[in-house]
């Protein structure tokens, strides 16, 4: 089986000499940084919020308090890990804010029922996306991210949908490598196994299980 | 191996961040264990589908009042000069 193809990111090499500019008072080049990276953010900070006006307020203080802090930023790591950063922090305290009954920690560990062996191990429709009009399938992909730990659902998204890379997820989050992996793992599989409800081959297609190619996926 | 070895290297595997050995292992276990390659095959399309998903896209008005909204805070901030503590 071929393994996930990360997303190509875009060229960086100017990137430092952007940042550099903003540090010595350059807003237009501050502002190349937020045209590259807002819609990241905004994202990242809906997927912890699951809130539109928290994810703008996030938008805005992550970019303001990046540019008020730019002397802090060392270069060791990419800007955009180090702006990730401060963009979970700030979605973290939106988060806290709403919830305060229920604590929202990145270090906790989270067990629940489903870490056990998947149950539902049902071969899914060739193309499961495609049973769904747009809107049933994005309201099918929120309603079940959303239902993760919040520790979870974020490892998830820096990972799998932004493309970060472990070490970079890991510096992100504060978090150690293994903690990422293990909470990766424990995230792929409770999202594979709630969308297993939704995709799973119905009888009408056959019985799934005698065709399924193994191996390579080719039949 | 036992298919809970499998998931454990799950993550790994479909990263293709193991060594050849621990690959071929896993890679031989897919090939007998119907419920470990519908597990791994339907984790890899859940990636997929959510890389692929573009939910919560930021609609360019609401990004454009953002931007200029965050550029001229910065602005002020410039006018006012390096913040003293």
């Amino acid at each position: 089986m071929s393994t996930i193809q990360p997303k190509l990111s875009e060229p960086v090499s100017d990137e430092l000499a952007l940042v550099q500019a903003a540090k010595d008072g350059d807003v237009a080049a501050f502002e190349e940084l937020v045209r590259r990276y807002d819609r990241n953010v905004f994202r990242i900070a809906q997927h912890i919020t699951q809130n539109r006006e928290d994810a703008e307020d996030v938008v805005q203080e992550a970019f303001l308090k990046a540019y008020g802090n730019l002397n802090q930023f060392q270069g060791q790591s990419k800007f955009y890990t180090w702006l990730v950063r401060i963009a979970v922090n700030e979605a973290l305290m939106k988060l806290r804010r709403r919830r305060p009954e229920r604590m929202v920690s990145l270090d906790e560990e989270v067990k629940t029922e489903e870490d056990s062996l998947p149950r539902e191990v049902a071969d899914w429709s060739p193309n499961p996306e495609q049973q769904y009009s747009q809107a049933e399938l994005r309201d099918i992909l929120t309603r079940t991210i959303q239902g993760l730990p919040a520790s979870f659902r974020t490892v998830f998204v820096l990972r799998d949908v932004e493309g970060l890379s472990t070490e970079e997820t890991a510096e992100a989050l504060d978090l150690s490598i293994p903690a990422v992996k293990s909470r990766l793992l424990r995230a792929r599989l409770q999202l594979r196994e709630r969308l297993s409800r939704f995709f799973q081959r119905r009888e009408k297609d056959g019985n799934g299980k005698s065709k399924i190619a193994r191996g390579d996926g080719t039949q | 191996m036992k298919c809970s070895e499998f998931l454990q290297e799950l993550t790994n595997y479909l990263d293709g961040v193991i060594d050849e050995r621990t690959k071929a292992e896993l890679d031989d276990h897919l090939a007998w264990c119907h419920n470990c390659y519908v597990v791994c095959d339907t984790t890899k399309k859940t990636i997929e589908i959510y890389r692929d998903s573009q939910l919560y896209e930021l609609p360019e008005d609401l990004r454009a009042r953002l931007r200029s909204a965050i550029v001229s805070k910065c602005q002020a901030k410039k006018k006012a000069g390096p913040e003293r503590v």
